[in-house]
């Protein structure tokens, strides 16, 4: 079988290590896999090649009428708390049903990662967009406003994309070319340097270069 | 058992001595110099904080170099300490020993903790 380009994860938590020079390293642990195939997306079905990948276990009795239909496809008797599609050159070098662990995974020394951010609510544009804040003394009256939105009776309107306050977090957000420090197969856990998005056990999903 | 856990106990070190804030210490640290040369340099003074816990656990150690203070912080589970030794033992009532930056000479003298 070839190696796969992805696989998804779970983010467990982060600790430190000690890198050959002595150095201390924050790292993040994550889980990756194993993961089932649930499906294999060719190119003259779908238009693209992938194969769809299901993580972390669910009671076939927690599933709704589509989702049973779909895993029984598989020839599966669980389904799915997470399900995701990663690119493959050849889909039917896998077949339903198949476990991929992180030994089928083409592991490098760098890896993309691609999560959920922890959701931050409605904010204001100092802790959403980095806008300075006012004086707070001093017969101020202007503490965390954001300010001018903008010209007068030319253009009289806002222009497109003006920073305002709003909801902040709870985005996708790749993180590129982490670097990964240590591979556990035995465990499925890899160690990759600097933090990660997302809560921890919030599921992520790991690109190969 | 919890991965993270087991990663932090695989990095802790078990040969560390017991040692608290006013003890005095040698720190033989393991300096490289250019490739796979190495020496111990040893760095003795009074520990004046430990903290943290697991493996990010770290604590200074205070000495007055030719009139100077020195303080240097050391991960106490760093890979780069050859060992520690504990040469006296001090006596005090609090874990933070920041007043001894302004002592100097015989106040600055650590009592001995009884064994």
């Amino acid at each position: 079988m070839a190696k796969i380009k992805g696989l998804i994860g779970r983010k467990i938590g982060m600790t430190q290590v000690f890198d050959s020079f002595g150095q201390s390293q924050a790292v993040t642990v994550l889980e990756v896999g194993p993961c089932t195939v649930l499906q294999k997306k060719t190119v003259d079905h779908e238009g693209y090649n992938a194969v769809q990948l299901g993580f972390l276990k669910k009671k076939f009795k927690r599933l709704n009428m589509p989702e049973q239909g779909h895993v029984k496809k598989a020839g599966l008797s669980h389904g799915f708390y997470v399900i995701k599609e990663v690119p493959v050159d050849d889909p039917e070098e896998f077949e339903l049903g198949q476990e991929v662990t992180l030994s089928d995974l083409d592991l490098h020394e760098i890896v993309d990662i691609v999560g959920t951010t922890k959701g931050k609510g409605f904010q204001g544009t100092v802790k959403r967009h980095g806008f300075s804040r006012g004086r707070m003394g001093h017969g101020s009256k202007h503490h965390r406003e954001m300010g001018s939105i903008g010209q007068s009776a030319f253009p009289s309107r806002i222009i497109k994309g003006k920073r305002m306050p709003g909801r902040m977090g709870g985005k996708r957000i790749t993180v590129k070319n982490c670097m990964v420090i240590d591979v556990r197969p035995e465990d499925n856990v890899i160690l990759v340097k600097g933090p990660v998005p997302g809560a921890k056990n919030q599921p992520v999903l790991i690109r190969c270069k | 058992m919890d991965i993270l856990k087991k990663l932090a106990f695989e990095e802790m070190r078990m040969d560390i001595p017991e040692f608290r804030p006013g003890d005095t210490v040698k720190v033989h640290t393991k300096i490289r110099e250019g490739e796979e040369k190495e020496r111990i340099q040893v760095f003795e003074g009074v520990v004046i904080r430990r903290r943290g816990g697991g493996v990010s656990e770290t604590f200074t150690v205070r000495k007055v170099s030719y009139g100077v203070g020195v303080e240097k912080t050391f991960p106490l589970h760093s890979p780069m300490i050859d060992k520690i030794e504990v040469v006296s033992t001090g006596r005090h009532k609090r874990s933070r020993l920041y007043f001894l930056r302004d002592l100097r000479g015989k106040a600055a003298k650590q009592k001995i903790r009884a064994k």
